[in-house]
């Protein structure tokens, strides 16, 4: 199939607006995961994503949205590429995304863990991860579980108000 | 923007009319765009044996953890468990891929049909005499403390060798490891606060933990002994040589025993790695057939 392209527009303004497919309240770029676009010297629009787990689900519905989408607008051909490196980081999810986010009730990530090339510690006490409860606010919440409906989250509890709520695990 | 009704028919869009290869990965070839050119000096093949040395290693282990679902001791665990399996797919899924675009497919590609990917037909298309996955990763588990004793070996392990091959002169395999290592250090994590909270728990939890123990280490013995595949690509600076993460891996094996008031077995002497050259037991070709099944009494199957 020839997708001959019939728009002017900048194809970055189309790809920022397609959806994560897990957190639909998310762009692809707030959650990070979209890493360029650009258009090659032929007109393919090139779109480079990474996957924020190695076994992230999503990858083959978001290459899909993208492509949909650019088409929807009147971009010809698209080409959407994986990127490995360097490894996606919570620390990625910019600032509209951590407050989308805790719009939604998901607790946004603290900072990642810093990682040097030496040999990697053990944690063998309850996780140190904290949030706040993004319902009331209280920093007073407990984890429960330290994964949940997707990789990305943890379920906690708030102690003030009670009610349960996910979080955006650091990585 | 236009959105799809659902994932899949964003799938049916994105493949036309092709259909979908049954096992549900067909979607997306997770090394797309990626460049797969071998660093200069660096044998094809050697790569590729490499990939699927690690990549089995992932592979089984992930079928290993899923037996798991629907029978863990609570529903969290059933999540955890789940997520961490799914971590050790995608990882097997690059790594087999990474083993499939430098050629390395072996009698696979001719039983796979066509259209079904390189990745796949290294999953679905061995035979266990083709698989380089080591014994540590195939014994089935009696019980939950075996499964958590054996994924903190395992995970002790992958996590050291991993940390060292983001150094790898080959660019795939360096970016495979540094995500996995960002995963394999909340699975190893995981496990060792099972261990710890079994071995240090009841009279019964601690005698089932110390039994699982006693039954892992001697799978232990093939692990830190390099093939010569390993030999020649860490000279060729893209491996790493198991005997060198050995001291690490026990050093963290004996501080999560020990805070577990568990016992280390002696260490096993070291023996001949049968199983990357594939010389497997009964369990991996039972493992084998659930796996595959489907796939090969139905290899054109499309959903």
């Amino acid at each position: 199939m020839v997708n001959v392209m019939t728009t002017t527009l900048d194809p970055r303004s189309v790809a920022v607006t397609v959806t994560d497919p897990e957190l639909p309240m998310l762009t692809l770029d707030d959650l990070g995961v979209l890493r360029d676009v650009r258009t090659a010297d032929d007109g393919t629009v090139v779109v480079e994503i990474t996957p924020t787990y190695s076994g992230c689900p999503a990858m083959g519905t978001m290459r899909a949205d993208l492509v949909h989408a650019l088409h929807a607008a009147g971009f010809g051909d698209v080409d959407v590429r994986t990127v490995l490196s360097p490894p996606w980081s919570t620390d990625w999810i910019t600032a509209e995304g951590r407050r989308k986010l805790r719009e939604a009730g998901i607790a946004p990530p603290g900072p990642a863990p810093v990682r040097d090339a030496g040999p990697l510690p053990l944690s063998l006490g309850p996780t140190r991860r904290t949030a706040s409860c993004p319902l009331c606010g209280s920093p007073d919440t407990e984890e429960i579980s330290e994964f949940s409906a997707t990789a990305c989250k943890a379920l906690r509890r708030c102690r003030a108000c009670r009610e349960p709520f996910e979080h955006v695990k650091e990585i | 923007m236009v959105h799809e009704e659902t994932a899949y028919e964003s799938l049916v869009h994105a493949h036309g009319d092709e259909g979908h290869w049954v096992f549900g990965t067909g979607f997306d070839d997770p090394l797309a765009g990626v460049d797969t050119s071998v660093p200069p000096g660096v044998d094809r093949a050697d790569l590729g044996a490499y990939c699927l040395m690690l990549g089995d290693d992932a592979l089984v282990l992930s079928q290993r953890l899923t037996e798991w679902i629907t029978r863990a001791p609570e529903l969290e665990e059933e999540v955890a468990i789940g997520n961490i399996a799914l971590d050790l797919l995608g990882q097997a899924r690059l790594l087999l891929a990474r083993a499939g675009s430098v050629g390395e497919l072996g009698r696979s590609r001719s039983l796979a049909t066509g259209s079904v990917p390189d990745e796949d037909a290294l999953a679905y298309f061995r035979d266990a005499d083709e698989f380089r996955c080591t014994p540590l990763v195939e014994e089935p588990d009696g019980d939950f403390a075996h499964a958590m004793v054996r994924l903190l070996v395992a995970s002790s392990f992958r996590l050291a060798v991993l940390a060292r091959l983001r150094g790898s002169r080959d660019p795939v395999v360096a970016a495979i490891a540094a995500k996995g290592v960002n995963e394999l250090t909340y699975h190893r994590d995981h496990a060792a606060r099972w261990v710890l909270r079994l071995g240090d728990g009841t009279d019964e939890s601690h005698r089932r933990a110390q039994r699982a123990v006693d039954a892992i280490w001697p799978l232990t013995a093939q692990l830190f002994t390099a093939t010569g595949v390993e030999r020649r690509l860490v000279a060729a600076g893209v491996a790493v040589d198991p005997s060198s993460v050995r001291d690490e891996v026990r050093r963290v094996l004996a501080e999560v025993l020990a805070r577990g008031t568990l016992t280390a077995p002696p260490e096993p002497p070291d023996a001949e790695p049968a199983g990357r050259s594939g010389e497997h037991g009964p369990a991996l070709t039972e493992l084998l057939s659930t796996l595959q099944g489907l796939a090969r009494r139905h290899p054109a199957s499309t959903w």
